[in-house]
């Protein structure tokens, strides 16, 4: 016979929750209601000269054929930062996965990036590759190459999309191995016994398990690159050469404090934060269709 | 997003200055000298606080400049704003515009009966802070003007007079020449290319950098800095580029890596630079004159104008604290405590005494070049285009500037095209900055 428990207390579960609401309302309602309010304003820093100008702010931005551009940017930004960093940790974690001897120490080294804050991550980088003392931009001009992130646009963006992804993929491969793990060994086996080679293996079967980590993981990762970078672009490159990294959110941090433009900044991080929830929405409502619980 | 950070850091703010139960009053000094720097304004708070007994300042530094004022205008919209703040110069049109959030120096000095002699300091120091009609708004602390350094090895390796810079772009461009020619990586390399390259050219030449007196005429201006004799100057960079005779280093200070590590031959750069320059090529290798100027524009160069940070003093505080801040700037002026600053640091002193103090100490001559930063800002009495820079929202148009500049030296615009578009795009700002502080 099945056991219920219940709470006759009316309102006892409120309470229990309240904790959890007043974080999510202190933490995040409130200060994305402020994000809305301040984009409809234009004032002065200090706050003495506020006015209320309906969307002004947002058709400065709209207007401007800089925003797109940014905005165009974040797009592929995003695309190649999600999908090399998790291309790259699946493979690390498969790999992982296979060793029998030291395994620990693989995935301590693996998860040791995630450590290091964003814009360490940049300046790290920015050393490696520095065009005149950097140790890789000195090893790739012995074969030839010239890289000089600070005036070549694409080589820069190159270089935060490395930054952003190895930033990450300790994150992404500590989800990605715990997925592997949870895979019954069984499946493999028997797969193995048809006759399954290691990589029709891996394709039919472990992948397809492995969806739900991977769509979780994509939608962390996209919004990871749209919010979590600007520290590696204001550490490596501040939006430069010309606007070749200058992606949205570094623009809604430098115009917001930098620039002491709280009115414009707010609303481009409203508009942000619309794209992302509309991103997040797509992604639940047409990938995870395809996902395997 | 903003708002988060926003609120967390008033809310650090709040922390940071609850009121502490001392006998004497706390002044709040909100700084963003980093460690050495820091530590010498440390030195003359300390200095301050054993000259009398009635007022301790504190000194807090806040992080880069940015930071500070951010942290600043955070505490005041909490009503907990430090007394004093340090701004950098850029900042100076917005500080202004914050109505009803700053204490003009002027009227501080007025309301608490501190002497205070406008025609002791500076020109060009004073000038950049104060109104059209001479009043100081805020207390010039740390100034620094650029100038030319060489690296009197590769000179000498390319033949050349290791003992005689440059006076004129042409000289200099023909000296980097022969110094990448006989193997040197790199020929000049600009600091702060937006202040050195633009802002400072227009000046030394007596161009307008925009409209109604470079913005102290009022707050509906246009850019001006797209003129022939700048399109030349950053056309014949880009030029230079491709034989490595110019090199670009990165925004800000970036470039040094490139001077400080032995590669270039020229760099201009802030005078503040100058002791860290003598550390990484040594004092006997580092020459150091004033900056180039171009004798198809000027016969003779005009004066250069300033950058670095002043202190603003923040509304909101009970009324008779604020005598003690009177003190303070009065305090920080004097003679010796700015002979200091300007010997340890390599600031220029906002005061003409405390350079000549430091001229009889014999200084300049155990430091050669140190004197040049003051030479340059005195060399002629100020013109309207080589007072200073009010331009509002002018963080975003340096930014905007570096940009445009940048796509020259990548090579995907030419200098007009990019000088253009940076003034358009300027003038976009602008137009915001105005219409949100009319």
């Amino acid at each position: 016979m099945e056991k219920r428990v219940t709470f006759n207390e009316r309102w006892l579960p409120y309470l229990l929750v309240a904790p959890q609401i007043v974080i999510t309302l202190v933490f995040f309602f409130w200060p994305s209601g402020e994000a809305i309010w301040q984009s409809v304003l234009v004032e002065d820093a200090f706050g003495g000269n506020s006015k209320f100008v309906w969307f002004e702010n947002f058709s400065h931005l709209f207007s401007d054929p800089n925003y797109f551009a940014s905005a165009r940017l974040t797009l592929v930004f995003s695309a190649l930062v999600a999908s090399l960093g998790l291309a790259a940790s699946l493979l690390l974690a498969v790999m992982a996965d296979r060793v029998i001897r030291g395994a620990s120490a693989y995935k301590t080294i693996l998860v040791w990036p995630y450590a290091v804050a964003p814009a360490v991550a940049g300046v790290l980088w920015g050393f490696l590759f520095n065009p005149s003392v950097g140790v890789v931009a000195w090893a790739l001009s012995v074969i030839g190459i010239e890289f000089n992130y600070v005036i070549n646009g694409n080589q820069a963006l190159l270089l935060i999309v490395l930054a952003a992804v190895w930033n990450q993929i300790s994150y992404n491969f500590l989800f990605f191995l715990a997925g592997l793990q949870s895979i019954p060994k069984s499946l493999i086996e028997a797969a193995a016994i048809d006759g399954a080679g290691p990589g029709r293996r891996f394709w039919d079967i472990v992948f397809p398990l492995l969806s739900p980590t991977g769509f979780f993981l994509l939608v962390i990762n996209i919004i990871y690159a749209f919010f979590g970078t600007f520290g590696i672009v204001g550490s490596l490159t501040q939006g430069g050469p010309g606007q070749s990294t200058n992606i949205l959110v570094w623009k809604v941090y430098n115009d917001g404090f930098r620039g002491q433009d709280l009115g414009g900044s707010s609303a481009q991080s409203v508009i942000l934060m619309a794209v992302v929830i509309l991103l997040t929405f797509v992604q639940f409502r047409f990938i995870e269709r395809r996902v395997h619980y | 997003m903003t708002r988060i950070l926003l609120s967390s850091v008033a809310a650090a703010a709040v922390l940071a200055s609850a009121p502490a139960a001392w006998a004497q009053t706390e002044i709040q000094f909100w700084h963003a000298m980093p460690t050495n720097l820091g530590e010498t304004v440390n030195e003359i708070a300390a200095g301050f606080n054993k000259s009398q007994s009635e007022y301790k300042v504190v000194p807090v530094y806040k992080g880069t400049y940015p930071e500070t004022l951010t942290a600043a205008i955070a505490a005041f919209r909490a009503k907990q704003a430090p007394h004093i703040v340090q701004v950098f110069e850029v900042g100076t049109a917005n500080m202004m515009a914050a109505k009803g959030a700053v204490y003009p120096i002027y009227q501080l000095m007025a309301d608490a009966k501190e002497p205070f002699d406008p025609k002791s300091y500076i020109g060009p120091v004073y000038g950049y802070y104060s109104t059209t009609d001479g009043k100081l708004l805020s207390m010039p602390f740390n100034s620094s003007t650029p100038v030319l350094y060489w690296n009197k090895e590769l000179l000498a390796k390319a033949g050349l007079d290791p003992n005689k810079g440059p006076t004129t772009w042409p000289e200099l461009g023909e000296m980097a020449k022969k110094a990448v020619a006989a193997g040197a990586k790199c020929g000049f390399t600009p600091q702060w290319q937006t202040w050195t390259l633009i802002e400072n050219y227009g000046a030394w030449h007596n161009l307008p950098f925009a409209t109604k007196a470079n913005g102290f005429g009022g707050t509906d201006i246009e850019l001006k800095f797209n003129d022939q004799p700048r399109i030349k100057l950053i056309q014949m960079m880009a030029d230079w580029s491709k034989d490595k005779t110019f090199v670009y280093g990165g925004r800000q200070g970036k470039s040094d890596s490139l001077f400080h590590g032995g590669d270039c031959a020229f760099q201009i750069a802030s005078s503040g630079s100058a002791a860290a320059a003598a550390k990484a090529l040594g004092q006997d290798k580092l020459g150091m004159g004033m900056m180039p100027y171009s004798p198809d524009v000027i016969a003779k160069p005009q004066n250069s104008i300033i950058g670095g940070a002043t202190l603003w003093v923040l509304q909101g505080r009970p009324k008779d604290e604020y005598k003690g801040v009177a003190k303070f700037m009065t305090y920080l002026s004097s003679t010796p405590v700015q002979a200091k600053w300007h010997q340890d640091t390599g600031y220029v002193p906002i005061t003409m005494a405390a350079a000549d103090a430091t001229e009889k100490e014999g200084f300049y001559k155990k430091f050669p070049g140190r004197d040049i930063a003051v030479k340059e800002l005195t060399l002629n009495p100020p013109t309207e285009n080589s007072k200073g820079l009010r331009i509002g929202n002018f963080v975003q148009i340096r930014d905007v500037v570096d940009e445009e500049l940048e796509d020259v030296w990548s090579g995907k615009k030419d200098a007009k095209t990019a000088l253009d578009e940076a003034v358009k795009r300027g003038n976009e700002l602008l137009k915001k900055f105005d219409a949100a502080n009319k």
